[in-house]
Formats: C-alpha cells, sequence, structure tokens
C-alpha cells in the first residue's frame, strides 16, 4: 500500500528529481528511502483532508452568503453525534499515520547490518572532520563509502550545535557538544551525495557543507588505500611549497597535519591529501588552483569568521603552496 | 509638600487630565492602554516586516550579496523575536485591554495602573531588545538562542545580552497583563455572566493568560541560566565543565509550545466572534469550542519535544512526543469543523471582517495539516530546520494569527474609533495580503522538502532552490503593499470613515451595546446578563425584564505616573547590565521610588 502511495508521490510532485542534490524525496539510499515512504503516506492523507475541508469552506461562504436583511438563519447551537464523528473521524486518520511512524522510528535507529562501516565525525566551527577508525583513515568534509555498505556514524562537537544531513541518503542528526550521537546510512548507487550543516552554528553556517561520495568496493579500497598512504617528500616546484608549509613564519602547520612532515597540528582540517578532494573550504569552493590561491590569500573573504585568519603570504607564497597542496593525492 | 505614606516627600503632583499629549503617558484606562499597545506593536510589526524584506532580497537570487552573513543572522533572529514578542503577543494584548472589559460588562480591569505598567514594560523592553542594532550587532543566534552558541565564548558581544534582558523585561510586561486579565475575567463579570455565558473572545483570553502564567517562569529559568552562565561565570550549559545545551532546548520549549498557543488562541477567539456575527448564527458547538481551548491549553505542555526530534532523544522518546502532537491535533481540527458549521446555513454578510476570518480559517488548516507532517518525528527528521518548517511556522502564525488579527481590526475599528473602514480597501487588502501570502510561503514547502535548510544566508545555483525563492520575495512584496492599502485606510477612516453608531454589525456581544467609541466609564448602568451572547439575547429574545437600576456613582481610577517610571526604572536596571552598573542602580532606584510610591498612592483621589 505505502509502495503505490510513494510511487503516486514520486509521479506527481515536481520536486521528485533527482537531479536535485539535496532532494529528500528523491532518496539514494535506505535511511532516506523509508522516511519519505512514511512521509508520501501521510501527505496523501493531509492531501484529501484539505481537498475535502476546504472545498467545504468555500461552498459554505458562496453558498450561504446574504439574500435577506429581514429572514434571521435557522439558530442552530449544536449537533452531538455530527460532532462526535468530525471528533473521531481525525482521530481515526492520525492512528493511520501514528502506527507507520513508530515502526519507522524502530527502524531508524537500528542500523540493517551486523557489520557497518564505522565513521566518527568531529563538527566544527564550519568544517567536518572524518575518521574510519577501523581503517585508519583521517580525511575531512569528504566522506567516502562502498556502494550498498551501512555506515554507522557517531558524531561528536568540537565547539557549539551542529547537524549532519545528507538528505538524500538519511534524515539528519544533530550534533549536541558534550554527547556523542550516532546513526546509519547507506548509498544505494554509486555517485556524488551532498550534505549540508542544518543547525545554526555561527556566522558561516550556511557555508558548512560536505560530500559523500558512494563508490564501488574496489574503487572505495583503493581509496583508503590512497589515504593511509604517506605522501613522499616532494621534489621540484612543489618542494618549495613544502618548504613554505612547515615554516613557522606561514603558520600553516599551527593548525593543519600532513602526515610525514613536522606538520602535526589538529586544529584545522587534515591536508595529508587534500589535493585529492572535489572541494575545499567544506564544500563550498571547487578545488581548483584557483580556487586554492583565492583561498589561502583570504580565508575570511571566503567563509565570514573563519578561524583561518589572513596569513603573510606573497602572491609567489601562495602559487608555491597552491603547488604543493594540489600534489597531496 | 504633601506627604506620601508617612515617609516620602510627593515629588510630582497626582496627574488628573484625561485629554491632551500628556495624559497618554500617565493613562491607566484600558482603552486607550489598548490603543497604546496597538499603535506600539503594529509600528514593530512593521519593523520586523521591514527585516524580513531584507531577508527575502538577500535570498531572492543564489549567491547575492546584498547583506552578509553577519547580518543575515541579525535579521532573522530579530525578525522572529520581533514579530512573537512585540508584535503578534501584543496586538493580542491590545485587543485583550480593549475589548475584555466591555464584553465582560465591567468599567476597566481589575487593576488599573498594572495595565498601564504592563505596556510601559512592553515598549521599552521592545527597545532593548533591538538595542543591539545601536551597539554593534543585534542577537543572531536565532530566536530559539540555542546554547552553547549563545556561551560568551561563542558570542563575545552585546547582542545576546541584549535577547537576554530584553525577554526578561518583556516577560514581566507578559506576566503582569496575564494575572490582570485573569482576576478581570474572573471576578469583574456582569451579574448573570457565568462562565460559559462568557464570549468566545474572553474565554480565549482566559486560557491564554493561564498559559502565559504558566509557562513565562520557565523561560525566566532559563533565560536567568544563561544570565548567569554569560555575566557570572556559571556552567549551566557548558559541556565542558559539566553542563548541557540540552538543558536550554528544554526549557527553551516548555516555554516554546505553550507559547504557539499563546499566539494562536486569541486569534482563534476573534474568529469565533466574527464569523457567528456575519453569519447571524450562534457559534456551532459553544462548549466544545470552549473545551477544545482549555484542552489545547493543557495539552500544549505535552508536546515540547517535536522540537527537538533531531537532538537524538531516542525512539522511545521521540514516539511518544509524536503521540501526544498528533493528538492535539484533534482539538484543534475539532474547532475547523465547528467554525464551517457555524457558516453553513447561516447568512453571510460579506465584509472585509468576515473575509479575514474565513482566510483565517482556510489558511490555518493548510498550516495545521503541514504540521501533521511533522508530527511524525521519523518524517521530522528531514524536515526539521528546513524551509519546509519555516512555511508551517508563516502559515499558521500568518495564515492564522496575523490574518485573525487583521479580522479583529476591521471588526473592533468602528467600536474603537467611531468610524467604519473602508470596505472595498479592506478587500483589496485582503486579497493583495492573500495572494502574497500563499505566494511567499507555499513554495517553501516545496525549497525544504528539496533540501534548502533554514538559517542561511546565502545559497548556490543549481539545488533546484532558485525558482521557490524569487517566488517568496515577489509575495513578500505584495502582502508589503496590501499593509500599504491597510494603512491608508486606517489613516483615512479615522477622519472619513462612516459613523458606525453603537452595533454597526448587528452584534452579538455587550461592546456593541454601548456607544462608540465608549464612553470613558463604558457602561451607564452594569447590565444583567441572561444568555451567552447577551446583547444578541437582548435584541431578539428577551422580551420584557427592565436592566437593573443602578444610579449610583460612577469610580473611576484616576490616572497615575506611577507605572511609567517604574518601567523605566526596571528598563534601565536591566539594560544597565549591558553597559554601566550605575545605569543599573539609578534603574533599581527609580523602579523601588515608583512602586513604594504606587503603593501609597490610592486608586482614585477626591
Amino acid at each position: 500500500m505505502r509502495g503505490i502511495f510513494s510511487g503516486l508521490a514520486a509521479a506527481l510532485l515536481v520536486a521528485c528529481s533527482a537531479d536535485l542534490p539535496q532532494n529528500t524525496l528523491a532518496p539514494a539510499g535506505e535511511n532516506a528511502r523509508i522516511i519519505s515512504d512514511l512521509f508520501a503516506w501521510i501527505f496523501w492523507w493531509a492531501l484529501g483532508v484539505f481537498v475535502v475541508v476546504e472545498a467545504l469552506l468555500v461552498y459554505t461562504v458562496i453558498r450561504f452568503r446574504r439574500r435577506s436583511e429581514q429572514a434571521l438563519p435557522p439558530q442552530t447551537h449544536g449537533h452531538t453525534q455530527l460532532e462526535i464523528a468530525w471528533t473521531i473521524a481525525p482521530a481515526i486518520v492520525l492512528a493511520l499515520i501514528a502506527v507507520p511512524t513508530v515502526q519507522a522510528l524502530g527502524q531508524l535507529s537500528e542500523p540493517p547490518s551486523q557489520q557497518p562501516l564505522q565513521v566518527e565525525v568531529i563538527a566544527h566551527q564550519w568544517w567536518w572532520e572524518f575518521h574510519y577508525p577501523e581503517l585508519g583513515v583521517v580525511t575531512a568534509n569528504e566522506l567516502h563509502v562502498p556502494v550498498g555498505t551501512v555506515v554507522t556514524t557517531r558524531l561528536k562537537s568540537a565547539d557549539v550545535l551542529h547537524s549532519f544531513w545528507i538528505p538524500r541518503l538519511a534524515g539528519k542528526l544533530d550534533i549536541i557538544p558534550g554527547r556523542t550521537n550516532t546513526m546509519w546510512f547507506n548509498a544505494n548507487e554509486a555517485g556524488v551525495y551532498l550534505g549540508q550543516c542544518a543547525e545554526l552554528c555561527g556566522l558561516s553556517h550556511a557555508l558548512m557543507k560536505f560530500r559523500v561520495i558512494a563508490q564501488s568496493n574496489e574503487e572505495f579500497e583503493g581509496w583508503v588505500r590512497d589515504q593511509k598512504a604517506v605522501p613522499p617528500a616532494p621534489t621540484g616546484p612543489a618542494a618549495s611549497g613544502a618548504q613554505l608549509f612547515v615554516s613557522p613564519q606561514k603558520l600553516c602547520a599551527t593548525c593543519h597535519t600532513v602526515a610525514g612532515t613536522e606538520a602535526k597540528a589538529q586544529v584545522g582540517p587534515n591536508l595529508t591529501h587534500v589535493g585529492s578532494r572535489t572541494t575545499i573550504a567544506a564544500g563550498v569552493l571547487e578545488n581548483t588552483p584557483e580556487n586554492m590561491a583565492r583561498w589561502l590569500r583570504d580565508p575570511v573573504a571566503v567563509k565570514p569568521g573563519s578561524k583561518m585568519p589572513k596569513l603573510p603570504l606573497s602572491e609567489q607564497d601562495v602559487s608555491a603552496l597552491v603547488g604543493y597542496l594540489q600534489s597531496l593525492r | 509638600m504633601a506627604v506620601v505614606g508617612g515617609a516620602l516627600p510627593r515629588v510630582l503632583p497626582r496627574p488628573t487630565g484625561y485629554t491632551g499629549w500628556w495624559s497618554w503617558l500617565t493613562t491607566v484606562d484600558h482603552k486607550r492602554i489598548g490603543i497604546l499597545y496597538g499603535v506600539t506593536s503594529f509600528a514593530f510589526f512593521l519593523l520586523a516586516g521591514i527585516e524580513a524584506l531584507v531577508m527575502r532580497l538577500q535570498l531572492a537570487t543564489p549567491n547575492n550579496t546584498l547583506v552578509g552573513a553577519g547580518t543575515f543572522n541579525q535579521l532573522f533572529t530579530m525578525h522572529a523575536l520581533s514579530m512573537i514578542f512585540l508584535g503578534v503577543m501584543p496586538l493580542s494584548a491590545s485587543f485583550f485591554n480593549f475589548i475584555i472589559p466591555l464584553q465582560i460588562g465591567a468599567r476597566d480591569v481589575a487593576f488599573p495602573r498594572l495595565n498601564a505598567l504592563s505596556y510601559w514594560i512592553f515598549l521599552f523592553g521592545g527597545i532593548l531588545l533591538n538595542l543591539g542594532f545601536l551597539t554593534g550587532g543585534a542577537a543572531d543566534v536565532g530566536w530559539f538562542a540555542y546554547a552553547n552558541l549563545t556561551a560568551r565564548a561563542y558570542s563575545p558581544g552585546l547582542g545576546v545580552d541584549f535577547y537576554v534582558l530584553g525577554l526578561l523585561v518583556l516577560g514581566v510586561s507578559s506576566l503582569a497583563a496575564a494575572f490582570n486579565f485573569l482576576v478581570t475575567i474572573m471576578n469583574m463579570r456582569a451579574p448573570g455572566m457565568s462562565l460559559m455565558r462568557m464570549p468566545l473572545f474572553t474565554w480565549m483570553t482566559l486560557v491564554t493568560s493561564l498559559l502565559l502564567v504558566t509557562a513565562f517562569p520557565v523561560i525566566t529559568v532559563g533565560l536567568i541560566q544563561l544570565l548567569f552562565d554569560r555575566f557570572y561565570g556559571t556552567n549551566f550549559f557548558a559541556p565542558g565543565a559539566g553542563g548541557d545545551p540540552l538543558l536550554w532546548q528544554h526549557l527553551f520549549w516548555l516555554f516554546g509550545h505553550p507559547e504557539v498557543y499563546i499566539l494562536i488562541l486569541p486569534a482563534m477567539g476573534i474568529v469565533s466572534e466574527i464569523l457567528p456575527t456575519f453569519a447571524r448564527k450562534p457559534l456551532f458547538g459553544y462548549p466544545v469550542v470552549v473545551f477544545s481551548g482549555i484542552v489545547i491549553g493543557f495539552m500544549g505542555w505535552g508536546v515540547w519535544a517535536h522540537h527537538m526530534f533531531t537532538v537524538g532523544l531516542g525512539p522511545v522518546a521521540n514516539a511518544v512526543f509524536s503521540l501526544t502532537t498528533m493528538i492535539i491535533a484533534i482539538p484543534t481540527g475539532v474547532k475547523i469543523f465547528n467554525w464551517i458549521a457555524t457558516l453553513w446555513q447561516g447568512s453571510i454578510r460579506l465584509t472585509a471582517a468576515l473575509y479575514f476570518a474565513v482566510g483565517f480559517v482556510a489558511l490555518f488548516i493548510i498550516g495545521g495539516l503541514s504540521g501533521v507532517t511533522h508530527a511524525s518525528a521519523a518524517a521530522d527528521f528531514q524536515q526539521q530546520d528546513t524551509y519546509y518548517i519555516v512555511a508551517h511556522i508563516h502559515y499558521v502564525l500568518f495564515g492564522g494569527s496575523i490574518f485573525g488579527i487583521f479580522a479583529g481590526i476591521y471588526y473592533w475599528y468602528p467600536k474603537i474609533t467611531g468610524r467604519l473602514m473602508h470596505e472595498g480597501l479592506g478587500k483589496l487588502h485582503f486579497w493583495l495580503m492573500f495572494i502574497g501570502m500563499n505566494l511567499a510561503f507555499g513554495p517553501m514547502h516545496v525549497a525544504g522538502l528539496q533540501g534548502m535548510p533554514r538559517r542561511i544566508f546565502t545559497y548556490p545555483s543549481g539545488m533546484g532552490w532558485d525558482l521557490w525563492n524569487m517566488m517568496s520575495t515577489i509575495g513578500a512584496f505584495v502582502i508589503a503593499l496590501s499593509l500599504l492599502v491597510f494603512l491608508h485606510n486606517a489613516f483615512r477612516s479615522r477622519g472619513t470613515g462612516k459613523l458606525a453608531g453603537n452595533d454597526p454589525w448587528d452584534g452579538r456581544t455587550l461592546e456593541w451595546s454601548i456607544p462608540s467609541p465608549p464612553p470613558l466609564y463604558n457602561f451607564a448602568t452594569i447590565p444583567t446578563v441572561k444568555a451567552v451572547d447577551a446583547y444578541w439575547h437582548d435584541k431578539y429574545v428577551a422580551t420584557g425584564g427592565e436592566p437593573e437600576d443602578g444610579h449610583h456613582a460612577i469610580h473611576l481610577p484616576q490616572p497615575s505616573y506611577w507605572p511609567f517610571f517604574a518601567a523605566l526604572g526596571l528598563a534601565l536596571a536591566a539594560g544597565g547590565l549591558a553597559f554601566h552598573p550605575a545605569i543599573s542602580v539609578v534603574g533599581l532606584l527609580l523602579m523601588l521610588f515608583a512602586v513604594y510610591s504606587w503603593a501609597f498612592e490610592p486608586v482614585t483621589e477626591g
């Protein structure tokens, strides 16, 4: 029954397109599908009630317009049976909504897998730190997962409230400092799924995004290998950028880690493989040399309130650093 | 100098004037206080509307740069705060003030000076709340100000301080008013007006006052804890030190949910007066409508965590609150059927007031149904914190409360001013506002389902949100246009509107039995009430029976300065905490002096 309803919803609603990257009505994962099926069921009942009641209201106002100033209409005070009936009818509809709601809550609270892939998420103002504890991978703002595999996330905050939301894959869960919330999701098809913080967290709340990239098992394992690899010491043009990166005057190592170098700080995102990411600045800019240079020149202009300040970098410094960072794949 | 209370010299002579500009400062007349509330709150409503228009201009197109993140965050915070605390609530209060004593056959409220105090505290509190705009930044943490973003470490400026202090001060105003109306309604009804013969607007005011009295202390606790965290280094909401940000959310929403019923019940009361009047039939199922209002008041305490479904309370808690939230939809829905049944087989006169009342019902149905879709906690996991919620909020608060308030304005304007508003302009206002509102808030449902979070100052293109946002912006400006039509009508009709007389609508309740505008003393003779819809009963049902002959001397409460000065003192005492302790000390002394003088001042002298 609910399958039919959700099918109808998908057909009729303009908003069903999977071309819309954060469309909750185009689920691409089990968690999001449970919710969207439930929503479709509720929506059709709501639409039905809407049509009937509004039609009744409009009909009444038109049909019973005043025709004569003299005659008073029948001074009806009430009708007990009618009132009982229209109290029970909504109660029945609500019961029809309540039962699948409780069922869905049960399903959503338990990951449908004995061996999910574990990911730790630490939300910061305004970027996402991701750890895969079983695999020894640390990265930021881009989460790779194998297609179909259930992922369980443990959500923590380094500062204020945030909310972890990948609309096409799962309902959101808030991140509360001092607590660890857990949720699960999976992706049914390979692709890139956009996520965004969904709890006001300060100036750049609107710019705190992330991506989930679902890949085949082979591609995922390749990615894990690449992420665990320590980048070799750079030669050629990237070498000058590498030197700048760890030099105390340029301050990069005060906040960032690049494995295999002296930069081991954990204030900002881990940059060991930043060259391999599709975006930078937490999903705000495509990862191109131009954008990276723009970020380095003035992070605060890109992200209001950014904790990464405007640094003492000349244009040459910027080019060298971009060359180095892009080489970290 | 005459000595007051045996200790303090009288500083100012007791004011006696009932006319002129100065008399507005010292008035204790419920009718004038109602007008003060109405004009002041409408001004704040327009300010909040302008804040909305700026936001809509910013969001009309993707990647827009009209205002930056910091400004935008202040705009949505202050828009909501101003609309809720300085717009809808005091607009409702303006009706409580003007109309309740008239509906129950009283000459004024139980505590006239306390009534004036409520108004002046509202005015000063509203200014305090907005002072951040003048001192480097208003509150920018959202109107529900979740901890721990509000900690001094993450919000160092004065903005959040003004949030805390402003709301604490405004809370005093709301509590004072609520106590006043509770006592007035319980104690000062005309003889024969039992509770079940009260007008429905009076009933809803009673329930609202009870909700105010019980809900405001809850947020007061939270605000004081936040005040202490920010000013005195406590850790109620600081996770690292044993506190919990969720504590704020629970306290806030325990207040916040009853608060939304505080926002809607008065409008429901207004609509419950207007539909019977213009349909020339009694309210269908009066006892059930009363009872459902009371039930909503009670049950409103059991649903708060539906604002916290995504916080991680667990499936059991979420399921329980889903169920209680669905259950509360029943008394709400039942009222809608009662309203339609009131119109059914009536003889409906299509006035502007009626249009707004019907518009309320039509739009509240939509807001109520979208509310049912988020009552399901699992469905809400996608909807929470998106524009889908923003859509719901505005259908119930704008389509609901604001349309209800405008219905009340068109309905009671003749009683307040003695003249009728222009009907044609009123209907133009209605259609523009109705179309504008649906254009502004309808598309937000879609944008939300397509994944647009709320409280974002910009968005990229390619998300599928562009069209919906542009439509919303256009709708917002259509609403603004409709308000210009209204303002023109309201001002023009003061001077050239048709004279209304006592009873322009063939009304049902006692306020229509006295002149428009009412004399200072309201009723020359206190009426004796024989049935619900007391005035209708006298006109069409009762035969014989003379009104009680009450030729007593009429005593009216005299104007007073002290409410104004007490309010000013309180506002300075609170606001001074954000600037300089000396200001607080001065404010405190002024407040104490004013309250002391008030306590020894008789209600009437000579």
